[in-house]
């Protein structure tokens, strides 16, 4: 029947697909990571800098979230170039996905900063700690906690949105799953078996995402 | 040693264009009990703030043990302290506020802790030992690796309290302490303080407790539109109030 047709299929094209979801995999980790890291310092500076960096920032984040992930990665791939910034579609597009993640994690991290109490600081200063020590056990601990649960969503976010990078030829999940479709005909099993799999990959990090939140929750 | 422990020379503070302290002169010797009272708005919260630089000021200073807290001459130029000079120096004042402000996510023994740990560089063993010892003169022993969410409104501010003491302050500040607490809660928190007072820690409490005030404190002092109105011991101050504004305050309050 069909199905053990498709599954013959599948079983033949399982190295493409492998490889596609281990790029789809490397260029969301990538992403994420390297947006988190930019986003925390982007959130940081939008609570804390003074006055020409905050506007320089927010001018940042504001711009990015203004503009389609997907004009980003073009504009990442190829405009770049123009300017002597010459990286390859991978390059390019884990660049354009970091950005977009930064953005997004920084309004996070703002957020979460803002919502904790001033008393908070003012205790921490009470007892004679320093800046940075109150950042560091004090509002960075709470914010943290806070920050997860849309953190977690924004990863989810970068996984759907690694599949833009199919546009500049990275052959990630989706682009594989296109060859595979081009070469047997059978676009809807492929698309609903790629489909599926996203749908793993994202589930795995919500869930991933809810047990961290159990391990760190307040007792109340 | 300079006699006085705290000695404030003509404070003043104002949030832009407002003024709310107008040249506040108070001084504090070792072991006082000192309690400011005063209608709302009359400048007693913000003055304790400034002691530890919660809150800047524009003029006057202020010295505990004789060290100028938050400001310096610098040629001339009056100028903030750095930082980290800030931050030691608010280490000799503890603060108890309205809100307890207890960590939410650190148990009541690593409240109690963090301070010790982190600002006096204890190893942690030395300074649970002790967290725990002030733990257990607040009554809260049994509850040291509760959280605040898991405690009462007054357990909370006990535990605050036991934070700011366990520091080994050369002060202490209660800020309202017991404003925010259910009537029965009050009793215990004000128990704790009057403990303190007898084992002769110097303290300056802002409160609307009168009876507390009262009891407690060796002298008063009464705040009114950004000045001391008066001061005293409580007897005076409170049976025999020389200005009309200090009649008419107890007289709206529920001191009898």
């Amino acid at each position: 029947m069909d199905i053990v047709h498709f599954a013959d299929v599948l079983w033949l094209a399982r190295w493409p697909i492998l490889k596609g979801i281990g790029v789809t995999l490397s260029i969301s980790l990538l992403a994420i990571c390297c947006g988190t890291v930019l986003g925390v310092g982007v959130g940081l500076a939008l609570t804390y800098a003074r006055a020409p960096l905050r506007w320089i920032v927010r001018g940042y984040t504001d711009f990015i979230r203004g503009t389609p992930v997907l004009v980003l990665v073009l504009a990442s791939y190829y405009v770049l170039g123009t300017i002597g910034l010459d990286l390859g579609p991978f390059q390019a597009g884990i660049l354009a996905l970091a950005v977009f993640c930064s953005s997004h994690v920084g309004e996070i991290v703002r957020g979460a900063l803002q919502s904790i109490p001033k008393g908070q600081t003012e205790a921490a200063k009470a007892i004679g700690l320093t800046f940075p020590q109150t950042f560091a056990y004090v509002l960075g601990p709470q914010a943290l906690r806070q920050v997860l649960p849309a953190w977690v969503n924004t990863a989810a976010e970068m996984v759907k949105a690694s599949t833009l990078l199919s546009i500049i030829g990275v052959a990630e999940l989706l682009l594989r799953t296109q060859e595979l479709i081009s070469r047997t005909f059978m676009s809807l099993e492929f698309y609903f078996f790629a489909g599926f799999l996203y749908f793993v990959i994202n589930y795995a990090i919500e869930r991933f995402g809810r047990y961290v939140e159990r391990k760190m929750a307040v007792p109340s | 040693m300079p006699d006085n422990l705290l000695e404030i020379r003509n404070l003043h503070k104002s949030y832009g264009e407002v003024e709310v302290l107008k040249g506040v002169d108070c001084s504090m010797k070792q072991g006082d009990v000192v309690s400011i009272i005063g209608s709302s708005g009359s400048g007693k919260t913000t003055m304790l703030r400034c002691i530890n630089m919660l809150e800047e000021f524009q003029g006057g200073s202020i010295s505990i043990d004789g060290q100028e807290i938050g400001y310096e001459m610098v040629g001339g130029q009056r100028r903030r302290k750095k930082e980290k000079e800030i931050a030691r120096q608010r280490a000799l004042t503890g603060m108890a506020f309205q809100q307890f402000n207890l960590f939410p996510h650190m148990s009541a023994v690593h409240n109690v802790m963090l301070g010790l740990v982190k600002v006096k560089k204890l190893d942690r063993d030395e300074a649970r030992t002790i967290a725990l010892k002030w733990l257990d003169r607040v009554g809260l022993l049994a509850r040291a690796d509760h959280f605040p969410g898991q405690l009462s409104g007054g357990q909370q501010q006990r535990v605050a309290i036991a934070r700011a003491i366990a520091m080994n302050p050369r002060l202490m500040l209660f800020d309202e302490v017991t404003s925010a607490l259910d009537p029965e809660l009050v009793n215990e928190v004000l128990q704790v303080i009057k403990t303190l007072a007898q084992d002769g820690m110097s303290m300056l409490l802002v409160t609307h407790e009168m009876r507390f005030a009262y009891e407690v404190s060796n002298r008063v002092i009464f705040m009114n539109q950004g000045l001391i109105g008066e001061e005293g011991n409580p007897r005076d101050m409170f049976h025999k109030p020389q200005s009309e504004r200090l009649a008419e305050f107890l007289k709206t309050s529920s001191f009898s």
